[in-house]
Protein backbone atom coordinates (compact mmCIF):
# COMPACT_ATOMS: atom_id res chain seq x y z
CA UNK A 1 0.00 0.00 0.00
CA UNK A 2 0.89 3.54 -0.96
CA UNK A 3 -0.31 6.52 -2.24
CA UNK A 4 0.54 7.43 -5.70
CA UNK A 5 1.74 9.95 -7.37
CA UNK A 6 1.62 11.70 -10.84
CA UNK A 7 4.63 13.55 -11.22
CA UNK A 8 4.14 15.74 -14.85
CA UNK A 9 7.32 16.94 -16.36
CA UNK A 10 8.54 18.88 -19.18
CA UNK A 11 11.52 18.33 -21.02
CA UNK A 12 13.21 16.17 -18.81
CA UNK A 13 12.27 19.09 -16.05
CA UNK A 14 9.52 18.48 -13.26
CA UNK A 15 7.05 21.30 -13.43
CA UNK A 16 6.22 22.91 -10.07
CA UNK A 17 2.72 21.28 -10.16
CA UNK A 18 4.77 18.13 -9.53
CA UNK A 19 5.97 19.49 -6.22
CA UNK A 20 2.67 20.49 -5.47
CA UNK A 21 1.17 17.17 -5.82
CA UNK A 22 4.00 15.43 -4.30
CA UNK A 23 3.50 17.76 -1.49
CA UNK A 24 -0.03 16.55 -0.75
CA UNK A 25 0.47 13.02 -1.85
CA UNK A 26 3.03 13.25 1.54
CA UNK A 27 0.91 14.55 3.73
CA UNK A 28 -2.50 12.19 2.83
CA UNK A 29 0.29 9.46 3.14
CA UNK A 30 1.06 10.45 6.53
CA UNK A 31 -2.71 10.47 7.53
CA UNK A 32 -2.57 6.47 6.08
CA UNK A 33 0.48 5.67 7.69
CA UNK A 34 2.19 5.18 4.35
CA UNK A 35 4.49 6.02 1.75
CA UNK A 36 4.45 8.01 -1.36
CA UNK A 37 5.57 6.29 -4.50
CA UNK A 38 5.61 9.02 -7.52
CA UNK A 39 5.43 8.16 -11.41
CA UNK A 40 7.42 9.83 -14.17
CA UNK A 41 7.44 9.55 -17.72
CA UNK A 42 9.82 12.28 -18.67
CA UNK A 43 12.09 12.92 -15.28
CA UNK A 44 15.33 10.93 -15.94
CA UNK A 45 16.10 11.22 -12.01
CA UNK A 46 14.15 11.82 -8.88
CA UNK A 47 16.19 15.29 -8.48
CA UNK A 48 13.66 17.43 -6.50
CA UNK A 49 10.52 14.94 -5.28
CA UNK A 50 12.63 13.89 -2.66
CA UNK A 51 12.59 17.34 -0.82
CA UNK A 52 8.73 16.82 -0.89
CA UNK A 53 8.53 13.66 0.76
CA UNK A 54 8.60 10.72 -2.21
CA UNK A 55 10.07 7.74 -1.02
CA UNK A 56 10.19 6.08 -4.69
CA UNK A 57 10.53 7.32 -7.85
CA UNK A 58 8.76 4.93 -11.05
CA UNK A 59 10.37 5.87 -14.04
CA UNK A 60 8.93 4.95 -17.69
CA UNK A 61 11.32 4.75 -20.16
CA UNK A 62 9.26 4.09 -23.04
CA UNK A 63 9.84 5.44 -26.34
CA UNK A 64 5.88 5.21 -27.02
CA UNK A 65 5.27 7.50 -23.87
CA UNK A 66 7.69 10.68 -24.67
CA UNK A 67 4.69 12.19 -25.78
CA UNK A 68 1.38 12.55 -23.90
CA UNK A 69 -1.19 9.97 -24.91
CA UNK A 70 -4.36 10.17 -21.93
CA UNK A 71 -5.23 6.49 -22.80
CA UNK A 72 -1.25 5.34 -22.19
CA UNK A 73 -0.76 7.02 -19.83
CA UNK A 74 -3.83 6.29 -17.85
CA UNK A 75 -3.31 2.37 -18.77
CA UNK A 76 0.40 3.14 -17.01
CA UNK A 77 -0.56 4.65 -14.09
CA UNK A 78 -3.17 1.61 -13.56
CA UNK A 79 -0.68 -1.04 -14.02
CA UNK A 80 1.83 1.31 -11.62
CA UNK A 81 -1.26 1.52 -9.03
CA UNK A 82 -1.58 -2.04 -8.97
CA UNK A 83 1.70 -3.31 -8.90
CA UNK A 84 2.63 -0.68 -5.73
CA UNK A 85 -1.25 -1.64 -4.04
CA UNK A 86 -1.84 2.26 -4.43
CA UNK A 87 -5.18 2.76 -2.28
CA UNK A 88 -5.11 6.91 -3.25
CA UNK A 89 -3.50 8.25 -6.16
CA UNK A 90 -3.05 12.04 -6.60
CA UNK A 91 -2.93 14.12 -9.79
CA UNK A 92 -2.58 17.90 -10.60
CA UNK A 93 -5.76 19.64 -12.59
CA UNK A 94 -3.53 20.03 -15.58
CA UNK A 95 -5.55 19.76 -18.57
CA UNK A 96 -3.63 16.72 -19.28
CA UNK A 97 -3.97 15.42 -15.85
CA UNK A 98 -7.79 16.01 -16.33
CA UNK A 99 -8.04 14.50 -19.28
CA UNK A 100 -6.72 10.91 -18.32
CA UNK A 101 -8.24 10.85 -14.47
CA UNK A 102 -11.79 9.79 -15.51
CA UNK A 103 -10.26 6.65 -18.17
CA UNK A 104 -7.83 5.63 -14.69
CA UNK A 105 -11.11 5.93 -12.48
CA UNK A 106 -12.79 3.25 -15.09
CA UNK A 107 -10.27 1.21 -15.39
CA UNK A 108 -9.62 1.04 -11.71
CA UNK A 109 -13.28 1.21 -10.77
CA UNK A 110 -12.03 4.02 -8.79
CA UNK A 111 -13.92 7.20 -7.02
CA UNK A 112 -12.35 10.21 -8.79
CA UNK A 113 -13.04 13.86 -6.75
CA UNK A 114 -11.99 16.99 -9.04
CA UNK A 115 -10.69 20.47 -7.61
CA UNK A 116 -9.78 18.95 -4.14
CA UNK A 117 -8.59 22.22 -2.16
CA UNK A 118 -6.94 20.65 1.50
CA UNK A 119 -5.91 17.46 3.01
CA UNK A 120 -8.45 15.01 3.50
CA UNK A 121 -10.75 15.65 6.28
CA UNK A 122 -11.26 11.93 7.53
CA UNK A 123 -10.03 8.81 5.99
CA UNK A 124 -12.55 6.32 6.95
CA UNK A 125 -14.60 7.40 4.71
CA UNK A 126 -12.36 9.68 3.10
CA UNK A 127 -13.87 12.93 2.70
CA UNK A 128 -12.04 15.57 0.45
CA UNK A 129 -13.06 19.37 0.14
CA UNK A 130 -13.51 20.73 -3.61
CA UNK A 131 -15.09 23.45 -5.54
CA UNK A 132 -18.20 23.72 -6.83
CA UNK A 133 -20.81 25.58 -8.78
CA UNK A 134 -16.97 27.28 -9.92
CA UNK A 135 -16.27 28.76 -6.83
CA UNK A 136 -19.00 29.91 -5.84
CA UNK A 137 -19.23 27.15 -3.01
CA UNK A 138 -16.79 23.80 -1.69
CA UNK A 139 -18.17 20.88 -1.69
CA UNK A 140 -17.56 18.01 0.98
CA UNK A 141 -17.07 14.57 -0.81
CA UNK A 142 -17.27 11.04 0.47
CA UNK A 143 -15.56 8.22 -1.71
CA UNK A 144 -16.41 5.45 -0.82
CA UNK A 145 -14.37 2.80 -3.66
CA UNK A 146 -11.19 0.70 -2.60
CA UNK A 147 -9.32 3.12 -4.53
CA UNK A 148 -9.43 6.76 -4.55
CA UNK A 149 -8.20 9.32 -7.13
CA UNK A 150 -7.90 12.99 -5.95
CA UNK A 151 -7.14 15.92 -8.54
CA UNK A 152 -5.38 18.67 -6.66
CA UNK A 153 -6.19 22.02 -7.96
CA UNK A 154 -3.51 24.21 -8.54
CA UNK A 155 -1.95 26.60 -5.78
CA UNK A 156 -5.20 25.15 -3.48
CA UNK A 157 -2.33 23.30 -0.98
CA UNK A 158 1.13 24.59 -1.96
CA UNK A 159 5.27 22.90 -1.58
CA UNK A 160 5.70 21.39 2.05
CA UNK A 161 9.48 20.83 2.34
CA UNK A 162 10.07 16.67 3.62
CA UNK A 163 13.25 15.24 3.41
CA UNK A 164 12.76 11.99 1.89
CA UNK A 165 15.29 9.77 0.71
CA UNK A 166 14.28 8.33 -2.81
CA UNK A 167 14.67 5.09 -3.91
CA UNK A 168 14.66 4.95 -8.33
CA UNK A 169 13.16 1.92 -10.10
CA UNK A 170 12.48 1.44 -13.85
CA UNK A 171 9.17 1.08 -15.11
CA UNK A 172 7.73 -0.77 -18.10
CA UNK A 173 4.02 -1.36 -18.19
CA UNK A 174 2.57 -3.49 -21.16
CA UNK A 175 0.56 -1.05 -23.67
CA UNK A 176 -1.86 -2.61 -26.26
CA UNK A 177 -2.61 -1.04 -29.73
CA UNK A 178 -5.55 0.39 -27.92
CA UNK A 179 -3.83 2.47 -26.17
CA UNK A 180 -2.37 4.64 -28.98
CA UNK A 181 -5.91 4.97 -31.10
CA UNK A 182 -5.58 8.78 -30.88
CA UNK A 183 -2.68 10.51 -31.68
CA UNK A 184 -1.02 14.05 -31.98
CA UNK A 185 -0.21 15.42 -35.40
CA UNK A 186 0.74 18.30 -34.11
CA UNK A 187 1.64 20.97 -31.08
CA UNK A 188 0.78 24.60 -31.76
CA UNK A 189 2.40 25.95 -28.55
CA UNK A 190 4.07 29.27 -27.73
CA UNK A 191 7.58 27.61 -26.10
CA UNK A 192 8.37 31.18 -23.85
CA UNK A 193 4.89 32.22 -23.13
CA UNK A 194 3.90 31.68 -19.46
CA UNK A 195 0.49 29.88 -19.20
CA UNK A 196 -2.38 30.79 -17.37
CA UNK A 197 -2.08 27.21 -15.77
CA UNK A 198 1.05 27.63 -14.81
CA UNK A 199 1.17 31.34 -13.81
CA UNK A 200 1.90 32.51 -10.49
CA UNK A 201 1.04 36.22 -11.60
CA UNK A 202 -1.93 36.19 -14.12
CA UNK A 203 -2.47 40.14 -15.72
CA UNK A 204 -5.96 40.44 -17.23
CA UNK A 205 -8.01 43.15 -19.53
CA UNK A 206 -11.57 44.13 -19.70
CA UNK A 207 -13.41 45.48 -22.23
CA UNK A 208 -12.14 48.83 -20.57
CA UNK A 209 -9.53 48.54 -22.44
CA UNK A 210 -11.09 50.16 -25.64
CA UNK A 211 -9.42 47.90 -27.97
CA UNK A 212 -6.48 44.98 -28.90
CA UNK A 213 -4.37 47.70 -29.71
CA UNK A 214 -4.15 48.95 -26.31
CA UNK A 215 -2.98 45.55 -24.75
CA UNK A 216 1.37 46.41 -25.31
CA UNK A 217 0.91 47.85 -21.80
CA UNK A 218 -0.43 44.67 -19.98
CA UNK A 219 1.52 42.36 -21.98
CA UNK A 220 4.80 44.96 -20.45
CA UNK A 221 3.34 44.71 -17.14
CA UNK A 222 3.04 40.93 -17.58
CA UNK A 223 6.64 40.71 -18.55
CA UNK A 224 7.50 42.50 -15.73
CA UNK A 225 5.89 40.82 -13.58
CA UNK A 226 6.92 36.63 -15.08
CA UNK A 227 3.22 36.87 -15.58
CA UNK A 228 0.76 35.44 -17.82
CA UNK A 229 -1.98 37.74 -19.85
CA UNK A 230 -5.56 37.01 -19.39
CA UNK A 231 -9.36 38.72 -20.78
CA UNK A 232 -12.49 39.23 -19.78
CA UNK A 233 -14.86 36.60 -22.16
CA UNK A 234 -16.28 39.64 -24.18
CA UNK A 235 -13.03 40.48 -25.18
CA UNK A 236 -12.16 37.15 -26.63
CA UNK A 237 -15.75 36.87 -28.54
CA UNK A 238 -14.97 40.21 -29.98
CA UNK A 239 -11.50 38.90 -30.74
CA UNK A 240 -8.89 40.97 -29.07
CA UNK A 241 -7.40 38.73 -28.18
CA UNK A 242 -7.15 34.76 -28.76
CA UNK A 243 -10.05 32.23 -26.52
CA UNK A 244 -7.19 30.75 -25.04
CA UNK A 245 -7.21 33.54 -23.00
CA UNK A 246 -10.62 33.84 -21.87
CA UNK A 247 -11.05 33.17 -18.11
CA UNK A 248 -14.31 32.86 -15.93
CA UNK A 249 -17.07 30.59 -15.55
CA UNK A 250 -17.10 29.43 -18.71
CA UNK A 251 -13.43 29.88 -19.76
CA UNK A 252 -10.15 29.11 -17.98
CA UNK A 253 -10.49 28.96 -14.64
CA UNK A 254 -7.42 31.07 -12.64
CA UNK A 255 -6.00 30.73 -8.85
CA UNK A 256 -2.89 32.33 -9.24
CA UNK A 257 -0.99 34.05 -6.22
CA UNK A 258 -1.51 37.12 -7.69
CA UNK A 259 -4.55 38.19 -10.05
CA UNK A 260 -4.52 42.30 -11.75
CA UNK A 261 -8.17 42.95 -13.08
CA UNK A 262 -7.77 45.79 -15.69
CA UNK A 263 -10.89 47.20 -16.98
CA UNK A 264 -12.82 44.13 -15.97
CA UNK A 265 -15.94 45.06 -14.32
CA UNK A 266 -16.31 41.95 -12.43
CA UNK A 267 -19.61 40.53 -13.06
CA UNK A 268 -20.18 37.01 -11.22
CA UNK A 269 -19.05 34.45 -14.07
CA UNK A 270 -16.13 36.90 -13.88
CA UNK A 271 -15.32 36.23 -10.62
CA UNK A 272 -16.77 32.88 -9.96
CA UNK A 273 -13.72 32.06 -12.01
CA UNK A 274 -10.77 33.95 -10.89
CA UNK A 275 -12.05 33.77 -7.35
CA UNK A 276 -9.86 31.22 -6.24
CA UNK A 277 -6.58 33.37 -6.72
CA UNK A 278 -4.89 34.35 -3.03
CA UNK A 279 -4.52 38.41 -3.92
CA UNK A 280 -6.36 40.10 -6.37
CA UNK A 281 -5.88 44.15 -7.53
CA UNK A 282 -8.53 45.72 -9.73
CA UNK A 283 -7.85 49.09 -11.32
CA UNK A 284 -11.32 50.56 -12.69
CA UNK A 285 -11.94 53.91 -13.24
CA UNK A 286 -15.52 53.04 -11.98
CA UNK A 287 -15.40 53.19 -8.63
CA UNK A 288 -18.93 51.36 -8.08
CA UNK A 289 -17.70 48.53 -10.20
CA UNK A 290 -18.50 44.98 -8.58
CA UNK A 291 -15.07 44.28 -8.66
CA UNK A 292 -14.31 46.24 -5.67
CA UNK A 293 -16.00 44.49 -3.70
CA UNK A 294 -14.25 40.99 -4.23
CA UNK A 295 -10.52 42.59 -4.70
CA UNK A 296 -7.34 42.73 -2.01
CA UNK A 297 -6.36 46.09 -3.56
CA UNK A 298 -7.39 48.28 -5.91
CA UNK A 299 -7.12 51.49 -7.82
CA UNK A 300 -9.08 53.57 -9.48
CA UNK A 301 -8.51 55.48 -12.05
CA UNK A 302 -7.89 55.59 -15.54
CA UNK A 303 -5.97 52.33 -16.56
CA UNK A 304 -4.13 54.23 -19.45
CA UNK A 305 -2.49 56.62 -16.97
CA UNK A 306 -2.05 53.86 -14.21
CA UNK A 307 -0.82 50.38 -16.05
CA UNK A 308 2.55 52.47 -17.35
CA UNK A 309 3.71 54.19 -14.49
CA UNK A 310 2.68 50.98 -12.29
CA UNK A 311 5.11 49.14 -14.39
CA UNK A 312 7.38 51.22 -14.05
CA UNK A 313 7.40 51.51 -10.30
CA UNK A 314 7.47 47.26 -10.56
CA UNK A 315 10.80 48.09 -12.98
CA UNK A 316 12.29 49.95 -9.67
CA UNK A 317 11.43 47.47 -7.33
CA UNK A 318 12.47 44.31 -9.47
CA UNK A 319 16.08 46.44 -9.87
CA UNK A 320 16.45 47.21 -6.38
CA UNK A 321 15.27 43.82 -5.32
CA UNK A 322 17.26 41.66 -7.84
CA UNK B 1 -23.69 9.73 -38.69
CA UNK B 2 -25.37 9.25 -35.66
CA UNK B 3 -24.81 11.76 -33.20
CA UNK B 4 -25.67 11.65 -29.54
CA UNK B 5 -24.97 15.27 -27.49
CA UNK B 6 -25.07 14.82 -23.65
CA UNK B 7 -27.06 17.41 -21.86
CA UNK B 8 -26.72 18.95 -18.44
CA UNK B 9 -29.23 21.07 -17.17
CA UNK B 10 -27.66 23.41 -15.35
CA UNK B 11 -28.32 26.56 -13.04
CA UNK B 12 -27.76 29.77 -14.87
CA UNK B 13 -24.49 31.54 -14.75
CA UNK B 14 -26.03 34.79 -12.64
CA UNK B 15 -27.87 32.36 -9.91
CA UNK B 16 -27.09 33.00 -6.41
CA UNK B 17 -26.08 29.55 -4.90
CA UNK B 18 -27.59 28.66 -1.77
CA UNK B 19 -27.84 25.20 0.06
CA UNK B 20 -31.28 23.76 2.43
CA UNK B 21 -31.38 20.91 4.35
CA UNK B 22 -28.40 21.75 6.51
CA UNK B 23 -26.41 22.82 3.40
CA UNK B 24 -27.05 19.38 2.25
CA UNK B 25 -28.72 19.84 -0.97
CA UNK B 26 -28.81 22.32 -3.52
CA UNK B 27 -31.56 24.88 -3.03
CA UNK B 28 -33.17 25.12 -6.71
CA UNK B 29 -35.84 27.96 -5.13
CA UNK B 30 -35.68 30.99 -8.01
CA UNK B 31 -32.97 29.18 -10.15
CA UNK B 32 -33.35 29.37 -13.33
CA UNK B 33 -31.90 26.22 -15.54
CA UNK B 34 -30.31 26.17 -18.91
CA UNK B 35 -28.82 23.97 -20.67
CA UNK B 36 -24.76 23.44 -19.36
CA UNK B 37 -23.05 26.28 -21.82
CA UNK B 38 -20.27 23.97 -22.68
CA UNK B 39 -22.98 21.34 -24.02
CA UNK B 40 -24.55 24.58 -25.49
CA UNK B 41 -21.44 24.44 -27.89
CA UNK B 42 -21.46 20.79 -28.35
CA UNK B 43 -24.99 20.96 -29.93
CA UNK B 44 -23.88 24.34 -32.15
CA UNK B 45 -21.43 21.53 -33.49
CA UNK B 46 -23.59 18.79 -33.50
CA UNK B 47 -26.23 21.25 -36.14
CA UNK B 48 -23.23 21.73 -38.31
CA UNK B 49 -22.72 18.57 -38.82
CA UNK B 50 -26.54 17.78 -39.34
CA UNK B 51 -26.97 20.90 -42.05
CA UNK B 52 -23.45 20.07 -44.01
CA UNK B 53 -22.91 16.05 -43.55
CA UNK B 54 -26.53 14.69 -43.05
CA UNK B 55 -26.06 13.71 -39.44
CA UNK B 56 -28.76 12.97 -36.97
CA UNK B 57 -28.68 14.63 -33.54
CA UNK B 58 -30.31 12.74 -30.38
CA UNK B 59 -29.70 14.53 -27.07
CA UNK B 60 -30.12 12.77 -23.74
CA UNK B 61 -30.18 13.89 -19.74
CA UNK B 62 -29.98 12.07 -16.82
CA UNK B 63 -32.33 13.27 -14.43
CA UNK B 64 -36.22 14.10 -13.67
CA UNK B 65 -38.92 15.35 -15.07
CA UNK B 66 -37.53 18.80 -14.03
CA UNK B 67 -34.97 18.64 -16.81
CA UNK B 68 -37.79 18.18 -19.71
CA UNK B 69 -37.77 22.12 -20.33
CA UNK B 70 -34.07 21.95 -21.16
CA UNK B 71 -34.48 19.35 -23.24
CA UNK B 72 -37.34 21.06 -24.92
CA UNK B 73 -34.63 23.79 -25.75
CA UNK B 74 -32.58 21.47 -27.41
CA UNK B 75 -34.84 20.08 -29.70
CA UNK B 76 -35.99 23.93 -30.28
CA UNK B 77 -32.34 24.01 -31.08
CA UNK B 78 -32.39 22.17 -33.98
CA UNK B 79 -31.93 18.46 -32.65
CA UNK B 80 -34.38 15.47 -33.89
CA UNK B 81 -34.58 13.58 -31.15
CA UNK B 82 -34.52 13.75 -26.77
CA UNK B 83 -34.38 11.03 -24.32
CA UNK B 84 -34.26 11.48 -20.59
CA UNK B 85 -33.61 8.60 -18.14
CA UNK B 86 -35.34 8.58 -15.44
CA UNK B 87 -33.03 8.44 -12.73
CA UNK B 88 -31.17 11.19 -10.21
CA UNK B 89 -28.06 12.09 -12.01
CA UNK B 90 -26.11 10.66 -8.52
CA UNK B 91 -22.61 10.91 -9.32
CA UNK B 92 -20.52 11.16 -12.09
CA UNK B 93 -19.85 7.27 -12.54
CA UNK B 94 -23.53 6.71 -12.47
CA UNK B 95 -24.45 9.22 -14.59
CA UNK B 96 -21.69 7.67 -17.27
CA UNK B 97 -23.08 4.53 -16.63
CA UNK B 98 -26.83 5.25 -17.74
CA UNK B 99 -25.34 7.53 -20.83
CA UNK B 100 -23.57 4.05 -21.79
CA UNK B 101 -26.73 2.35 -21.72
CA UNK B 102 -27.95 4.87 -24.15
CA UNK B 103 -24.91 5.10 -26.49
CA UNK B 104 -24.86 1.04 -26.68
CA UNK B 105 -28.70 0.89 -27.54
CA UNK B 106 -28.29 3.73 -29.89
CA UNK B 107 -25.16 2.95 -31.95
CA UNK B 108 -23.92 6.28 -32.07
CA UNK B 109 -20.96 7.45 -33.94
CA UNK B 110 -20.26 10.27 -32.38
CA UNK B 111 -21.04 11.39 -29.06
CA UNK B 112 -20.28 15.02 -27.94
CA UNK B 113 -20.63 15.90 -23.87
CA UNK B 114 -19.23 19.26 -22.36
CA UNK B 115 -15.95 18.86 -20.98
CA UNK B 116 -17.69 19.89 -17.65
CA UNK B 117 -21.21 21.04 -16.17
CA UNK B 118 -21.12 24.57 -14.42
CA UNK B 119 -22.84 23.20 -11.00
CA UNK B 120 -20.41 20.16 -9.89
CA UNK B 121 -17.64 20.66 -12.03
CA UNK B 122 -16.58 17.42 -12.25
CA UNK B 123 -15.85 16.47 -15.42
CA UNK B 124 -15.29 13.27 -15.37
CA UNK B 125 -18.69 11.88 -17.04
CA UNK B 126 -17.82 12.52 -21.05
CA UNK B 127 -13.80 10.50 -20.21
CA UNK B 128 -15.71 7.67 -18.08
CA UNK B 129 -18.26 7.53 -21.05
CA UNK B 130 -15.89 7.06 -23.38
CA UNK B 131 -13.92 4.15 -21.08
CA UNK B 132 -17.29 2.53 -20.30
CA UNK B 133 -18.01 2.11 -24.05
CA UNK B 134 -14.78 1.56 -25.76
CA UNK B 135 -14.89 4.26 -27.50
CA UNK B 136 -11.97 6.86 -28.59
CA UNK B 137 -12.08 10.15 -26.22
CA UNK B 138 -10.94 13.56 -26.43
CA UNK B 139 -11.07 16.34 -24.03
CA UNK B 140 -11.35 19.86 -23.91
CA UNK B 141 -12.09 19.80 -27.42
CA UNK B 142 -12.10 23.30 -29.81
CA UNK B 143 -12.21 21.72 -33.26
CA UNK B 144 -13.76 18.55 -34.68
CA UNK B 145 -14.03 17.50 -38.10
CA UNK B 146 -15.14 14.10 -39.58
CA UNK B 147 -14.64 12.39 -42.33
CA UNK B 148 -16.09 8.88 -43.06
CA UNK B 149 -14.94 7.19 -39.99
CA UNK B 150 -11.73 9.56 -39.40
CA UNK B 151 -11.85 12.32 -37.28
CA UNK B 152 -9.57 15.53 -36.72
CA UNK B 153 -9.86 16.92 -33.45
CA UNK B 154 -8.18 20.01 -31.77
CA UNK B 155 -7.38 19.68 -27.71
CA UNK B 156 -6.75 23.11 -26.10
CA UNK B 157 -3.71 21.99 -23.51
CA UNK B 158 -2.20 24.24 -21.59
CA UNK B 159 -0.77 27.05 -23.07
CA UNK B 160 -1.79 26.28 -26.74
CA UNK B 161 -3.44 23.94 -28.72
CA UNK B 162 -2.43 20.21 -30.04
CA UNK B 163 -4.60 18.49 -33.33
CA UNK B 164 -5.25 14.46 -33.11
CA UNK B 165 -6.66 12.21 -35.47
CA UNK B 166 -8.18 9.45 -34.33
CA UNK B 167 -11.78 7.23 -35.33
CA UNK B 168 -14.94 6.76 -34.44
CA UNK B 169 -16.90 5.86 -32.33
CA UNK B 170 -15.61 8.99 -30.40
CA UNK B 171 -16.48 10.83 -27.25
CA UNK B 172 -15.21 14.79 -26.76
CA UNK B 173 -15.02 16.47 -23.96
CA UNK B 174 -16.38 20.08 -25.83
CA UNK B 175 -16.30 23.57 -24.99
CA UNK B 176 -16.14 27.04 -26.18
CA UNK B 177 -14.18 26.96 -29.38
CA UNK B 178 -15.68 23.92 -31.14
CA UNK B 179 -17.97 26.66 -31.96
CA UNK B 180 -17.55 30.34 -31.21
CA UNK B 181 -20.03 32.40 -29.31
CA UNK B 182 -21.49 34.19 -32.07
CA UNK B 183 -22.44 30.66 -33.67
CA UNK B 184 -24.56 29.63 -30.86
CA UNK B 185 -28.72 29.87 -31.50
CA UNK B 186 -31.19 31.31 -30.13
CA UNK B 187 -34.66 29.21 -30.95
CA UNK B 188 -36.99 31.05 -32.95
CA UNK B 189 -40.68 30.73 -32.82
CA UNK B 190 -40.71 27.95 -35.90
CA UNK B 191 -38.21 25.87 -33.43
CA UNK B 192 -40.14 26.14 -30.22
CA UNK B 193 -43.32 24.73 -31.94
CA UNK B 194 -41.60 22.07 -33.61
CA UNK B 195 -40.18 21.39 -30.62
CA UNK B 196 -43.66 20.56 -29.21
CA UNK B 197 -44.02 17.81 -31.62
CA UNK B 198 -40.59 15.82 -31.39
CA UNK B 199 -40.31 12.95 -29.91
CA UNK B 200 -39.01 12.79 -26.19
CA UNK B 201 -38.38 9.51 -24.66
CA UNK B 202 -38.30 8.58 -21.44
CA UNK B 203 -36.00 5.78 -20.71
CA UNK B 204 -35.86 4.13 -16.93
CA UNK B 205 -32.78 4.09 -15.61
CA UNK B 206 -29.61 0.72 -15.57
CA UNK B 207 -29.11 -0.29 -11.93
CA UNK B 208 -25.88 1.17 -11.21
CA UNK B 209 -23.22 2.15 -7.94
CA UNK B 210 -21.73 5.26 -7.06
CA UNK B 211 -18.65 5.75 -6.37
CA UNK B 212 -18.86 9.67 -4.32
CA UNK B 213 -21.09 11.16 -2.44
CA UNK B 214 -21.76 15.42 -1.39
CA UNK B 215 -22.46 14.88 1.98
CA UNK B 216 -21.95 18.83 2.30
CA UNK B 217 -22.09 22.12 0.95
CA UNK B 218 -20.39 25.29 2.36
CA UNK B 219 -20.05 29.17 0.69
CA UNK B 220 -16.48 30.84 0.81
CA UNK B 221 -16.05 33.61 3.73
CA UNK B 222 -17.00 36.81 2.62
CA UNK B 223 -13.80 38.56 1.69
CA UNK B 224 -12.40 41.60 3.96
CA UNK B 225 -12.07 45.11 2.46
CA UNK B 226 -10.55 46.25 0.11
CA UNK B 227 -7.58 48.56 0.40
CA UNK B 228 -7.91 51.65 -1.73
CA UNK B 229 -4.49 52.84 -3.46
CA UNK B 230 -4.32 56.51 -4.58
CA UNK B 231 -3.24 56.30 -8.44
CA UNK B 232 -1.02 59.23 -7.39
CA UNK B 233 0.86 56.82 -4.99
CA UNK B 234 0.86 53.39 -6.33
CA UNK B 235 4.36 53.21 -4.59
CA UNK B 236 1.81 51.91 -1.80
CA UNK B 237 0.69 49.28 -3.62
CA UNK B 238 4.22 47.63 -4.75
CA UNK B 239 4.87 47.84 -1.38
CA UNK B 240 1.66 46.19 0.05
CA UNK B 241 2.56 43.77 -2.96
CA UNK B 242 6.33 43.29 -1.41
CA UNK B 243 5.51 43.00 2.10
CA UNK B 244 1.81 42.76 3.30
CA UNK B 245 0.29 40.22 0.37
CA UNK B 246 4.08 38.92 -0.18
CA UNK B 247 2.93 38.06 -3.65
CA UNK B 248 5.91 39.86 -5.55
C1 LIG C 1 -23.64 32.41 -19.76
C2 LIG C 1 -22.62 33.46 -19.50
C3 LIG C 1 -21.32 33.08 -19.20
C4 LIG C 1 -20.33 34.04 -18.98
N1 LIG C 1 -19.06 33.64 -18.68
C5 LIG C 1 -18.09 34.58 -18.50
C6 LIG C 1 -16.75 34.22 -18.22
O1 LIG C 1 -16.41 33.03 -18.14
N2 LIG C 1 -15.84 35.18 -18.08
C7 LIG C 1 -16.15 36.51 -18.19
O2 LIG C 1 -15.24 37.34 -18.05
N3 LIG C 1 -17.40 36.88 -18.44
C8 LIG C 1 -18.38 35.95 -18.62
N4 LIG C 1 -19.64 36.36 -18.93
C9 LIG C 1 -19.87 37.78 -19.24
C10 LIG C 1 -20.05 38.64 -18.03
O3 LIG C 1 -21.42 38.63 -17.64
C11 LIG C 1 -19.64 40.08 -18.34
O4 LIG C 1 -20.40 40.54 -19.42
C12 LIG C 1 -18.17 40.24 -18.67
O5 LIG C 1 -17.35 39.61 -17.71
C13 LIG C 1 -17.84 41.70 -18.72
O6 LIG C 1 -16.54 41.87 -19.24
P1 LIG C 1 -15.71 43.17 -18.88
O7 LIG C 1 -15.61 43.29 -17.43
O8 LIG C 1 -14.47 43.10 -19.67
O9 LIG C 1 -16.60 44.31 -19.54
P2 LIG C 1 -17.55 45.42 -18.86
O10 LIG C 1 -18.54 44.80 -17.95
O11 LIG C 1 -18.02 46.24 -19.98
O12 LIG C 1 -16.58 46.21 -17.97
C14 LIG C 1 -15.59 47.08 -18.44
C15 LIG C 1 -15.04 47.82 -17.24
O13 LIG C 1 -13.96 48.64 -17.65
C16 LIG C 1 -14.01 49.84 -16.90
N5 LIG C 1 -13.30 50.87 -17.68
C17 LIG C 1 -13.69 51.50 -18.81
N6 LIG C 1 -12.75 52.37 -19.21
C18 LIG C 1 -11.76 52.30 -18.31
C19 LIG C 1 -10.51 52.97 -18.17
N7 LIG C 1 -10.08 53.88 -19.05
N8 LIG C 1 -9.73 52.65 -17.12
C20 LIG C 1 -10.13 51.73 -16.20
N9 LIG C 1 -11.29 51.08 -16.30
C21 LIG C 1 -12.09 51.35 -17.35
C22 LIG C 1 -15.48 50.13 -16.73
O14 LIG C 1 -15.68 50.94 -15.58
C23 LIG C 1 -16.06 48.73 -16.55
O15 LIG C 1 -16.14 48.38 -15.18
C24 LIG C 1 -20.64 35.42 -19.10
C25 LIG C 1 -21.98 35.78 -19.37
C26 LIG C 1 -22.94 34.83 -19.57
C27 LIG C 1 -24.35 35.28 -19.87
Amino acid sequence: MSVLVYTESEEGKFKKTAFEVASYAKGVADMLGTEVTAVSFGAQSAGDLGNYGVSKLLKVNDEKLQKFNAKAYADALKQAAQKEGAKVIVLSQSANAKYLAPILAVQLEAGYASNVVALPEGTEPLQVKRTAFTNKAFSFTTMSTDVKIIGLSKNAFGLKESQTETTEEDFSPSLTEGDFAVNVVSVDKAADKVTIADAEIVVSGGRGMKGPENWGMLEELAETLGAATACSKPVSDMGWRPHSEHVGQTGKPVAANLYIAVGISGAIQHLAGVSASKTKVVINNDPEAPFFKAADYGVVGDAFEIVPKLTEKLKEFKANNA
Amino acid sequence: MKILVCISHVPDTTSKINFSEGDTKFDTAGVQFVINPNDEFGLTRAMWFKEKQGASVDVVNVGGAETEPTLRKALAIGADNAIRVNTPATDGIYVAKQLAKVAQDGGYDLIIAGRESIDYNGGMVPGMLAELIGANFVNTCIGLEVEGTEATVIREIDGGKETLKTSLPLVVGAQKGIVQESDLRIPNMRGIMQARKKPLNVVEGVEAGTHSKAVKFEKPQPKGDIKLIDPDNLDELVNLLHNEAKVI
